[in-house]
């Protein structure tokens, strides 16, 4: 096969950096990073698991690393991506009905998923330690 | 060409048609309240002693939704990396051993999880 002109100057379609930034734009690329950010997190959810179904000593010493003020940030800032995650996921399923797609809808919709996403975080661990 | 029958039955080069955004909605879909449910469980264990925490996680209606959500996770995380790997890997080999990792990856934390969650419900 001939690879004449593969690596020939050809013109490229406009990237990120050429655009200004937009808040759609930033929702879009936190629901990706988010969405790596929790496929790496399932790792902790397993250890955890794993911990509480190994007995109470290997449990005590998992539950004190995550209590630790280093794991009570990993956990709070997992939190936070879960929730960003999901609203922003719930964004997509309205998309997909082919509804709020004009523009003051998206960029309602962006404004909501990361206000949304920080008050249900805090929400969520204020409701935490008040049981705890 | 395409007879009529092939063009009804045609699912593309990949010959999965809209599979890969099918399934990642309707794990998305099913994650919703299976994810609520887990916060909720999970808030509702924190700090308490060993033997509740396992009573808890291991109860027959915890379990099985415990279970149905890393089920879902697995799929959905699996289909998201895939797409993310397609998306900036361009080499064939480091694709093709990405995409292996991959599922790897998910498979291990899926099965950590599901034995974890088995032995609380049904172990000693």
């Amino acid at each position: 096969m001939s690879t004449v002109g593969l690596n020939a100057k050809r013109p490229l379609s406009p990237h990120l950096q050429i655009y200004r930034v937009a808040m759609t734009m930033a929702m879009s690329i936190i629901h990706r990073i988010t969405g790596v950010g929790l496929y790496l997190g399932m790792a902790l959810l397993a250890w955890w698991l794993v911990a509480a179904a190994s007995g109470p000593a290997y449990f005590h010493f998992v539950n004190r690393i995550f209590g630790s003020w280093i794991g009570l940030i990993i956990l709070f800032l997992f939190t936070w991506t879960l929730v960003h995650h999901m609203l922003g996921g719930i964004r997509h399923l309205i998309w997909d009905t082919g509804r709020g797609l004009d523009k003051p809808m998206r960029d309602y919709l962006a404004t909501a998923t990361l206000v949304g996403s920080v008050a249900i975080t805090i929400l969520l661990w204020v409701i935490g330690s008040l049981v705890h | 060409m395409q007879t009529p029958l092939r063009r009804v039955l045609y699912l593309g080069s990949a010959r999965e048609g809209t599979g890969h955004f099918w399934r990642q909605r309707i794990t998305a879909v099913a994650n919703v309240p299976l994810v609520i449910a887990f916060v909720v469980v999970l808030i509702s264990v924190v700090g308490r002693p060993y033997p509740v925490v396992v009573d808890r996680l291991g109860s027959p209606l915890i379990a099985a939704m415990l279970l149905l959500m890393i089920g879902s996770i697995a799929v959905h995380m699996r289909l998201g990396m895939q797409t993310v790997i397609e998306d900036y890997i361009h080499g064939e080999g480091a694709r093709v051993a990405a995409l292996m990792a991959n599922t790897f990856f998910v498979v291990v934390i899926a099965v950590l999880c599901g034995v974890a969650i088995l032995k609380l419900a049904l172990g000693s």
